[in-house]
């Protein structure tokens, strides 16, 4: 092996910036930062003492980080199924012999590629209590104007109304890959045999975008568990905490108030949930029937 | 609900005669076009609205941002708000940042992982798979992990900014171009990507170059390259779009307005100027132009590119 090796050290070579930044910068960051969970490690203190599982200790007794697991739960819980179910719908939409497919198409996808920053300006804009868009339009319905992102119990819904929207566009785009991906034979054999439409979304459109859904859903859970940048924006994780979610969080206990060892304990709790919820969905989905 | 039937006979009657390939699958019943267009037009509609009043409000000054009900024309048009967001800030600093970022990183990203690709695509070397595995499981690992250490990596990192040579004394790459661009050289996921589309190289064309005496460079520059030209645009506009919009980084290594991105300055003008939604609003629109721009260029790119990477 070490004569192969030697004899291919070109390709070592090829590869040693992918080495060093992925060494530096993923592998020993991800070991560094368990190490930095087991310390008490505050940035403007000189001692930083090992404290074992210490951190890990605090974190069960934080009131605070179980809020943010929960709202960072109902984010998710809030974003996904609505950003599958809606790019689903407007997939199937535009999955037919309309004109215009294109520039619909483009319209639906425009808010992913905007800046987050933007999208959760002119949110927050749109959702003011006092000049908002939304509260004027709701109020010739008659329902009473809102403050939409100062109360507690409807700031969650509101950012997860304004992530739906962001992130749409995406899940569209996967769905009508993977509809186009469906031989249309499938649909002209089974109408043949009788089968209602109902039946075949039911038996063919659904099982065959699977590898559609289940991309989505690892994709989609992963990144909602980390939302941020639309939090820091819209709400500062308030109004009392209610938008707080745990990579906010760990964003304040780091930068903020600079207790690393205690930010790194809950990035790693955060990345135990992650994993778990992978690994939830890659066995769901490897046990799934094969068509 | 009462006229379906009849349009249902309706279409049953046109079918024998008028097949239509794409018809889409998967509805209760035949949908009208009628109906298909209404859904769609309204959706669309919703989904702009908050674009349209982004613009609509950057054109109108201060006082007609503020009147109830709201105006979807501006009655006053201007453009004061952009004249004076741009003198009030250093916006073309922030600009001239973002892009000296964005771009270098894409290009040397888009070389350096093409490589590295083609090493695990095409090349056989021990421990090849191995390696590429690891570089997968990586993939794995959340972001929100790696902000804290990457941080104090970032701060130790030796001979930059007043550090000494143990990496200790200064603030090393933080608060610098250096820390927002050289860690984001490697992408996983832009690895992955043209890894799968390279594998469909034919062998053939690679030993054809080698007999003629070309060393693996000149392979990856003469044959790889020209091949995954389709590959990289995707890699390349997706990774302009993710690191044009990053916002989480900069707000954490960078402290000096000078050295500000685009998303980063919006943000931090905001915390200082709550109401000025009348700049912000400016301010706005011009930090999505360049991706929005970019995005009407290379559309076509990305739908290539969720073709590949979400069916894998």
């Amino acid at each position: 092996m070490l004569f192969e090796m030697r004899k291919e050290w070109s390709a070592y070579a090829m590869l040693s910036p992918f080495f060093l930044l992925i060494g530096i910068f993923t592998l020993f960051a991800v070991g560094f930062s368990l190490y930095l969970s087991f310390h008490q490690w505050d940035i403007l203190n000189p001692q930083k003492p090992y404290v074992g599982l210490d951190n890990y200790r605090e974190l069960r007794s934080d009131a605070y980080f179980r809020q943010a697991v929960r709202n960072t739960a109902y984010f998710t819980l809030g974003t996904v199924p609505l950003s599958v179910a809606f790019g689903l719908g407007i997939a199937l939409l535009l999955n037919q012999a309309i004109r215009g497919r294109a520039i619909f198409r483009t319209l639906f996808y425009l808010p992913v590629v905007t800046p987050l920053v933007v999208s959760g300006l002119v949110w927050k804009w749109v959702l003011n209590g006092d000049f908002g868009l939304l509260n004027y339009y709701i109020g010739k319905i008659g329902i009473s104007p809102q403050l939409w992102l100062s109360d507690p119990t409807l700031a969650m819904p509101s950012v997860i109304a304004m992530s739906v929207w962001a992130t749409v566009g995406f899940t569209m785009l996967v769905y009508l890959a993977g509809l186009q991906s469906i031989p249309q034979e499938y649909y002209e054999a089974s109408s043949v045999d009788g089968a209602s439409a109902r039946q075949q979304f039911r038996y063919i459109t659904l099982p065959l975008l699977a590898p559609s859904t289940f991309f989505l859903g690892v994709y989609l859970i992963i990144s909602s568990f980390q939302v941020f940048d639309q939090i820091f924006v819209m709400t500062d994780g308030g109004p009392l905490r209610a938008t707080t979610t745990v990579v906010y969080y760990i964003w304040q206990a780091g930068f903020h108030d600079f207790t690393m060892g205690y930010a790194s304990a809950m990035a790693y709790a955060l990345f135990a949930i992650i994993f778990v919820f992978t690994v939830i969905q890659v066995v769901m989905y490897s046990r799934r029937t094969e068509y | 609900m009462s006229v379906a039937p009849a349009r249902e006979r309706e279409a049953a009657s046109r079918a024998p005669t008028r097949r239509r390939p794409r018809r889409g699958p998967g509805y209760p019943r035949p949908l009208t076009k009628a109906f298909v267009y209404t859904l769609l037009i309204a959706g669309s509609i919703v989904f702009m609205a908050p674009f349209a009043w982004m613009v609509s409000a950057s054109l109108k000054p201060l006082e007609d941002i503020f009147t109830f009900p709201p105006t979807w024309i501006p009655q006053h048009p201007t453009i004061s708000n952009y004249t004076n967001f741009l003198q009030s800030q250093n916006v073309a600093r922030w600009f001239f940042n973002s892009a000296f970022v964005t771009l270098s990183i894409v290009f040397v990203q888009t070389i350096l992982c093409a490589m590295a690709a083609y090493c695990f695509a095409k090349r056989t070397f021990p421990l090849r798979d191995t390696i590429f595995l690891i570089g997968l499981g990586t993939m794995a690992i959340p972001a929100a992990v790696l902000l804290v250490p990457n941080y104090l990596v970032l701060k130790h990192i030796p001979m930059f900014g007043g550090n000494d040579i143990m990496g200790n004394g200064g603030h090393g790459w933080l608060d610098s171009y250096w820390g927002l661009i050289v860690p984001n050289f490697i992408n996983m996921f832009s690895i992955f990507m043209m890894r799968q589309y390279m594998r469909s190289i034919p062998d053939e064309l690679i030993d054809a170059a080698k007999v003629d005496g070309a060393g693996h460079l000149r392979v990856f520059a003469k044959v790889i390259v020209p091949l995954s030209k389709p590959v990289l645009a995707v890699t390349a506009i997706f990774a302009f779009n993710f690191y044009w919009n990053n916002f989480q980084t900069p707000l954490i290594i960078i402290s000096s307005p000078d050295h500000y991105t685009v998303p980063l300055g919006l943000a931090q003008f905001v915390i200082k100027n709550r109401t000025a939604w009348d700049l912000v609003m400016a301010g706005s629109v011009l930090a999505t132009l360049p991706v929005l721009i970019a995005f009407l260029l290379f559309q076509r790119y990305i739908v290539r590119g969720i073709a590949i990477s979400g069916l894998k």
